[in-house]
């Protein structure tokens, strides 16, 4: 198990760095541009969608979409981001107790 | 994101305290996560000691999920390793985004990168000023490492007398938090349509892949957007498409 965490917290800081030290003319090229913007909404969405629907290797729609749909509300309203957060949790909490 | 930066105004006191204030809100919210990722830690089968060091060394919550996912569901801890690497990716592309923003050299940067992460990336790429994308950076960056390692050592300590972190709602606090990052980068039509197909890809994929590999995946959905050329887009979405050195607005998030 050491050995995983080890190798884990190794290689993840190489990738964090190695983010940081590409040389800047590979960043001037519009294709690099177009999709260093579009990864983060491709990945962060992705694990929006892996979080509220999947249990296991199953899809599921349980309390999680409830707490998701009430952080949209809350986003829509233009609440701050712990106030999101709280919303989720507690609407998720509150509809696994109905 | 500024190539060739004009001369920025200096940072006002109100500006700057109202980017370390967001920091430390993101901080406190990342909290309740770190704390629910202690406690799955521990009860995956790792000890207090692993599970904080996973959180100081390796500090980057997909990841360290996915590690302690893999080993709970009976998984080898080296394949729970690749998995958290695969997702720890997510960092590189993060880092080809605020690298110019940041222009960081030398130890500066070397300490920086522990830092980059789904949150001070968030933080930073939004700022009009250099200045304000480094401090939306530190700021976030030391306020979920503080409070993100007490958590989880309070969480870890906790362990199973928290009982299911599902009863406190933390499994969709962790998709409302993604929601709420990923929110102010959805406003233009080439981006929902990338969201909606990174969110169907990766919804496909979960029950015929190994958990990390969904999410992973969706990156693929990025690639090939971004290959296709700008010339067919409308007015609506130029603010996403002007060359870095263009860009002064930096106005993601809303």
């Amino acid at each position: 198990m050491w050995l995983a965490i080890v190798l884990t917290a190794g290689g993840c800081y190489l990738l964090k760095l190695a983010g940081l030290s590409v040389p800047i003319a590979v960043l001037e090229r519009p294709v690099v541009q177009r999709i260093a913007d579009l990864l983060p909404v491709a990945l962060l969405t992705a694990l929006i969608g892996v979080q509220v629907f999947a249990s296991g290797s199953q899809l599921v729609v349980d309390a999680r979409l409830a707490g998701l749909a009430a952080a949209t509300v809350a986003l829509l309203l233009r609440a701050p981001f712990i106030v999101v957060v709280f919303v989720a949790a507690a609407t998720a909490a509150v509809v696994r107790l109905l | 994101m500024t190539t060739a930066p004009p001369p920025e105004p200096a940072l006002s006191p109100n500006d700057r305290s109202a980017i370390i204030r967001d920091g430390i809100a993101v901080g406190v919210a990342t909290g309740v996560y770190g704390l629910s990722f202690g406690a799955i830690s521990v009860a995956a089968g790792l000890t207090v000691l692993q599970t904080c060091a996973l959180s100081i060394l390796a500090f980057t919550g997909a990841t360290q999920f996915a590690l302690v996912g893999v080993v709970a569901s009976g998984g080898a801890p080296m394949s729970g390793m690749v998995t958290g690497l695969l997702l720890g990716t997510r960092n590189t592309l993060y880092g080809l985004r605020v690298a110019p923003l940041l222009d960081w050299r030398g130890w500066r940067r070397a300490a920086a990168a522990h830092f980059l992460i789904d949150e001070t990336t968030a933080m930073s790429v939004n700022r009009a000023t250099r200045a304000a994308a480094r401090i939306g950076f530190l700021s976030t960056g030391l306020a979920v490492f503080a409070l993100w390692n007490l958590a989880t050592l309070a969480g870890a300590i906790a362990g199973e007398s928290l009982g299911d972190p599902r009863i406190y709602g933390l499994d969709a606090a962790v998709a409302g938090a993604f929601l709420a990052l990923a929110w102010p980068r959805l406003k233009s039509r080439r981006n929902q349509l990338v969201a909606v197909l990174a969110v169907a890809l990766a919804l496909s994929l979960v029950p015929v892949t190994a958990a990390g590999v969904p999410v992973l995946a969706a990156a693929v959905i990025a690639l090939l957007m971004g290959l296709v050329p700008d010339s067919s887009d409308t007015d609506e979405i130029r603010a996403d498409e002007l060359p870095a050195a263009e860009r002064s607005d930096g106005g993601e998030r809303g």
